[in-house]
């Protein structure tokens, strides 16, 4: 069993995406003032939250992530003007299609959470570890192919 | 570096491959080809075969083919070149894939978390007291993944699941109560035509599992693709199978016939479209024909390409929708807009999303009148 697997120390991996005007500098920020929040969190940064595809979410959860966290600025603060608004259009669709294919509702979370909210940004994620610890590892089992069993094109051949 | 990876030839015999005439009617009726400088059926199965350009594997035109098997039905050779174009996508890999999977990748990673056999889905939350199942009958009704389109397509107006509330609906009208699996998964159509083996027979062994217990004689579909692969995929892939697989039009054509039957309806002009795993996978071209001659009020047209000849949707299992996929989409929607038809009825689920997306464009879907629908919504309107 791989580390980190069994119940009790399970460690979760949250991918998190941040956007790159509120939702990162926040975490930057809480950084700079040396708030400690779990490590278990995994920040892709993103230009918009509106950018993430609900695709990118199924992705992670598919690749065998515990938790998926889409955080961005507030609606009215949205660099983009429109990008906020859409990522929460979007999310709903979500909601949805990870509620049917099985999962915990609790595995996703949707926050906006602007520059100088650090604060909201170390709690959120630490009610977020909290919460999937209770839930326990992903059901998903992904299977990685090493890189050495992969095919490659260059051996293939027809031949009788 | 590993061994070279060998493709058996005596299985590319199988699909008589070795035998092309090189006579290019294939590339004539392709519909690809007609939009596309540079695919070519012929030329694919001839540089694959003679290992004279080892690059064509990597090709891009491995994965743009449709697998309308438009070029099977005019193969004066016979070959069978859609399950080579398969074995082709097997043998290359899916991790070698030139192709892009349209909304993002979002209904491959749906259908890759469900071969996860742990997760148990919520995917009937619409079923409400009027649409009457049960836990005994001899039916299952085999919904495919209708709940999740229904989620994704809402906003290019599609309500996928419309199609399983009047499946169950027409049901009931004939006294019989499907079963229906609260964990369904998909029926792999996807995974097979991508070459997908693994992940194929996964959900197929997961679905062949819950089957296997509920004790059915029939299962019954109205998506052409699920009642391809379950009729033809599964038995050569699993095993032989102690069901029969219906498809809707079969069934309906069948008990409306029996009962004589003459349903009612407003006047309206109407043209069927052929779902090419329907039609040219399997076959079926008069019984849709035949159900909707029992509408009484309906004036059935042709469209100018019918029955064999039918124009494809444009998309394969989600793969490289691009600008030939829409140009292919106008060509046939167009054909029914000349006849000048009111509704534009398909069995297939995907080829009435696949349509109404080419409707988004604004000036084309302004110029398109006609409704298009699904044949089980056609009845299930008239039924009380």
């Amino acid at each position: 069993m791989p580390k980190g697997k069994t119940q009790s120390n399970f460690e979760p991996k949250i991918v998190v995406f941040a956007c790159n005007w509120c939702s990162y500098p926040a975490a930057d920020s809480a950084g700079i003032n040396r708030m400690q929040y779990p490590s278990n969190v995994r920040i892709i940064r993103t230009m918009c939250m509106g950018r993430v595809n609900p695709s990118h979410v199924l992705k992670a959860l598919e690749l065998g992530a515990d938790g998926v966290l889409v955080s961005g600025c507030h609606f009215e603060d949205c660099h983009y003007g429109f990008g906020a608004r859409n990522a929460a259009e979007q999310y709903k669709k979500l909601e949805k299609v990870v509620r049917m294919l099985g999962f915990e509702k609790e595995r996703i979370r949707q926050e906006f959470i602007s520059a100088a909210e650090f604060p909201k940004f170390v709690q959120v994620v630490r009610e977020m570890v909290d919460q999937i610890k209770k839930l326990g590892p992903t059901p998903i089992k992904p299977e990685i192919v090493p890189k050495s069993e992969q095919k490659i094109l260059e051996d293939v051949a027809i031949t009788s | 570096m590993s061994d070279k990876i060998q493709l058996d030839r005596k299985k590319i015999q199988e699909t008589n491959a070795y035998s092309c005439l090189e006579c290019g009617k294939c590339t004539g009726v392709c519909p690809v080809s007609r939009y596309s400088k540079t695919f070519s059926p012929r030329q694919t199965l001839i540089r694959t075969l003679r290992n004279t350009h080892p690059e064509s594997l990597k090709d891009a035109n491995v994965w743009r083919c449709l697998t309308c098997q438009q070029c099977d039905t005019i193969c004066p050779a016979n070959i069978k070149y859609v399950e080579f174009t398969q074995m082709i996508r097997q043998f290359v890999g899916v991790e070698n894939r030139e192709g892009t999977c349209s909304h993002g990748g979002i209904l491959e990673s749906i259908l890759k978390i469900m071969t996860s056999p742990d997760l148990k889905q919520q995917r009937l939350d619409w079923l409400t007291k009027d649409y009457q199942t049960s836990q005994s009958s001899e039916y299952l009704y085999f919904m495919g993944c209708l709940p999740y389109y229904d989620v994704l397509f809402t906003e290019i107006g599609v309500q996928s699941l419309n199609i399983a509330r009047s499946m169950i609906k027409i049901l009931n009208y004939f006294d019989i109560q499907p079963q229906i699996m609260s964990n369904e998964k998909c029926c792999g159509h996807d995974f097979y035509w991508n070459g997908d083996m693994k992940n194929f027979k996964k959900l197929a062994q997961a679905n062949l599992e819950q089957i296997n217990t509920l004790g059915i004689k029939y299962i019954i579909t109205a998506c052409a693709e699920c009642y391809r692969t379950l009729k033809i995929d599964y038995p050569l892939q699993m095993g032989s199978q102690s069901f029969e697989v219906i498809h809707i039009t079969e069934f309906l054509a069948e008990k409306l016939k029996e009962k004589n039957l003459h349903l009612k309806t407003d006047k309206m002009k109407l043209t069927y479209h052929d779902p090419c795993r329907l039609g040219r996978h399997m076959g079926i071209y008069d019984s849709p024909r035949l159900a909707l001659s029992h509408l009484t009020g309906i004036q059935y047209q042709e469209m100018a390409h019918h029955h064999k000849r039918a124009i494809c949707c444009g998309v394969t299992s989600w793969m490289n929708c691009s600008q030939i996929s829409k140009q292919i989409q106008h060509a046939r929607l167009n054909e029914a807009q000349a006849i000048e038809v009111d509704t534009m009825v398909t069995a297939c689920p995907k080829c009435q999303i696949h349509f109404k997306c080419a409707l988004q464009d604004k000036e084309f879907g302004e110029h398109i009148k006609f409704q298009i629908k699904d044949f089980t919504e056609i009845f299930a309107e008239q039924l009380p």
